[in-house]
């Protein structure tokens, strides 16, 4: 395993790289560099071909959605309704979900990759204008993608009639201004038209039909169209060489937390293990001062928890889903045997909360009062009764079963992935579900605390702001 | 100054082209505004309402919705410390006990001097790097406490000048789309059929 001064967090091993594989060379975000590197070659075999027949390739790739959803990109581009144009592309790169970053690690070092991605995904879904959504709070990411357009403007790979081709597009590098849920594919949108970024709601009209000014609109994540350079260069039948049937290609996976060495790691698809990423050698060696492990969040804060007993699943979205989780934008935090737990899920908590929108009551009010309980109960002030309310008010929010990972110590059985909810996007359930995973896996701390609890009078839930 | 300076009117001008509706530059022209004056003033959302077409209000309505416009005085130096999980696990309280320490400011508050804002943040997208912090958006890795208050006196004493310009500026680059190369915006309105690209089906249509 190799790391790079130039890239804080990234570690390299010895497996396939696609979309890091110029993460070694120290200026690998030039174009000097990226063209000396096989860069846009992909883009110059797709303009060889007709454009249905590049979406043909990346469809038969099965290249998923790395967003969080993970639907398969060949699919939602052809969800587009037939003859209706214009079409967009909004790149989604508003990374913000608790534990991950892979998509700013991907603009920062190579964003020649990405905007060749955008330009292929441009050219075979027939979108004529492309807009770069990158998150506010990502200074240098902005820096270096807008150096990269610079060049590829001037160089002839992005702009009016590319590579003396009839393919014509321009990419607008957009940026945000600190809105987690702006990374729901609506809001961004609504974001991307000068609106507060609230999510619309869906089903009926999925953005592919009615997104950005009313027009088909694919919304793709960063990570999702760096891969693209690599599949039309190497065709679709090399990426599905690659993992497994349903989770072909490389994926990369944020470790954070209580590891000996947290890292970011391109990982070949639906292979690798939970424990092979927290013990293995080659990634993060083990739980820190040899603690043993107590829980894991597997993809990203809004996945429900797992448990030590789930280690060696694979990381491969239907088997997690069945585990009752998810995979989301592929971010693993750890906790290892001294963590408080009611604290921990706190943190998450309390991201949500103070990321609701405002638009879906139960999220607005719910969110709120799921923190505000909380908080009574970790700084000891709690009473039994708030633990019961806690479940009563994420009920509101996620009708309905939960789902859970089974527990071997506890006897409980698994419940898949995914939960009812009654909000438009997924902020509110996920302000519910570290409250949920915690009181399902860990109750015991949570009696403990509030036995101990200083003060047997209850304190008053505000719903916003006010004295407690 | 709060109305944009004849510069930034004409980078205004550049970024509403760029659009197929000028509301869209809307959150674009307010980072404008906010690196022109530090904070984002009235008479700059007055002056935005009016180059995008919209109302005041409007301004005002969307900008307030997102965490990093400023609408009073903000410190040259904003630090956000990071205190979701994975920086919680590590530490992050402990980087802003430090930090209030230093500055004599709670979290949310600004010194006297108008030199540091001090405020707790959600998730920056490093988290292996935990517990870490942002200063104008330019991260800090891997912090500890005593690093907090080395790193206020380095930006006190204007020794991080180069790396962190003052607070409202984001990118020091900005994108640049030459005349000749460019596409242009279309009002999504008049477009009629597909880019030249698409191949046209029997039935006139792209498919």
């Amino acid at each position: 395993m190799t790391t790079y001064d130039w890239a804080p967090g990234f570690v390299a091993g010895d497996r396939p790289r696609i979309v890091t594989s110029r993460f070694e060379f120290e200026d690998s975000h030039t174009i000097e560099r990226y063209l000396a590197t096989g860069g846009y070659a992909g883009l110059r075999v797709a303009l060889g071909r007709p454009a249905p027949e590049v979406h043909e390739e990346v469809r038969s790739s099965t290249l998923l959605g790395r967003g969080g959803a993970g639907f398969p990109a060949g699919v939602k581009w052809g969800l587009t309704p037939e003859g209706v144009y214009p079409r967009y592309l909004v790149v989604n790169g508003d990374e913000s979900e608790p534990g991950t970053y892979k998509d700013r690690l991907l603009m920062e070092r190579d964003p020649h990759q990405l905007i060749e991605g955008c330009l292929i995904a441009c050219y075979a879904a027939g979108l004529s204008r492309c807009f770069l959504y990158i998150r506010g709070e990502m200074a240098l990411a902005q820096e270096r993608v807008a150096t990269a357009l610079n060049e590829a403007y001037e160089t002839g790979y992005v702009g009016r009639n590319i590579l003396g081709s009839d393919f014509s597009v321009d990419i607008v590098l957009h940026w945000g201004a600190g809105a987690y849920v702006v990374g729901e594919e609506t809001a961004l949108i609504e974001s991307l038209e000068g609106n507060r970024g609230m999510p619309r709601l869906k089903p009926p009209f999925f953005p592919a039909a009615i997104g950005l000014y009313g027009k088909p609109t694919i919304v793709n994540n960063v990570e999702t169209l760096a891969n693209l350079p690599w599949i039309a260069t190497n065709g679709a039948e090399a990426y599905t060489a690659i993992g497994t049937e349903s989770s072909p290609g490389t994926r990369m996976v944020a470790v954070s937390g209580h590891v000996k060495r947290p890292g970011v790691f391109e990982i070949i698809n639906g292979t690798t293990t939970f424990r092979d990423l927290l013990y293995g050698e080659e990634f993060c060696g083990g739980i820190r001062d040899d603690n043993d492990l107590k829980a894991f969040v597997p993809g990203g804060g809004s996945a429900p928890w797992f448990l030590p007993d789930q280690l060696d699943l694979p990381f491969e979205g239907r088997l997690v889903g069945a585990a009752g989780s998810m995979l989301g934008s592929g971010a693993i935090m750890v906790m290892d045997s001294t963590t408080d737990i009611p604290a921990a899920a706190l943190t998450l908590t309390r991201f949500y909360a103070h990321e609701s929108c405002g638009k879906c009551v139960p999220c607005r009010e719910g969110g709120t009062w799921l923190m505000r309980i909380l908080e009574r109960v970790v700084e000891g002030q709690g009473t039994t009764d708030d633990l019961e309310l806690l479940l009563e008010v994420g009920g509101s929010i996620c009708p309905g079963s939960m789902p859970h990972a089974a527990s071997s110590d506890l006897g409980l059985e698994a419940v898949p992935f995914p939960y009812r909810m009654t909000t438009i996007c997924f902020v509110g359930p996920s302000a519910y579900v570290p409250v949920h995973s915690a009181l399902t896996l860990f109750r015991s701390e949570f009696e403990e605390r509030v036995a101990a609890s200083r003060s047997r009078t209850r304190i008053p839930v505000t719903a916003v702001g006010g004295e407690q | 100054m709060s109305r944009f300076n004849d510069t930034n009117l004409a980078i205004a001008g550049d970024i509403i082209a760029r659009y197929p509706r000028p509301k869209s530059a809307l959150i674009p022209l307010l980072h404008l505004a906010q690196e022109q004056d530090g904070h984002v003033t009235d008479e700059a959302m007055r002056q935005i309402a009016e180059l995008v077409g919209v109302t005041p209000a409007e301004v005002l309505g969307t900008g307030s919705f997102y965490e990093m416009f400023r609408f009073e005085r903000t410190g040259r130096y904003l630090i956000n410390i990071c205190g979701t999980m994975s920086c919680a696990l590590m530490g992050a309280r402990e980087l802003m006990l430090a930090a209030e320490r230093a500055l004599g400011v709670h979290a949310g508050g600004t010194t006297d001097d108008g030199m540091f804002t001090l405020h707790q943040a959600e998730c920056q997208a490093a988290c292996t790097e935990a517990p870490c912090l942002q200063v104008n958006y330019r991260y800090r890795f891997k912090m500890t406490p005593d690093g907090v208050e080395k790193l206020i006196d380095d930006l006190r004493a204007g020794r991080l000048d180069d790396e962190i310009p003052p607070h409202g500026t984001l990118a020091r680059v900005r994108q640049h789309i030459p005349a000749d190369r460019a596409v242009g915006a279309v009002d999504p309105d008049d477009v009629d059929g597909p880019p030249p690209w698409i191949p046209v089906s029997v039935d006139g249509a792209g498919s």
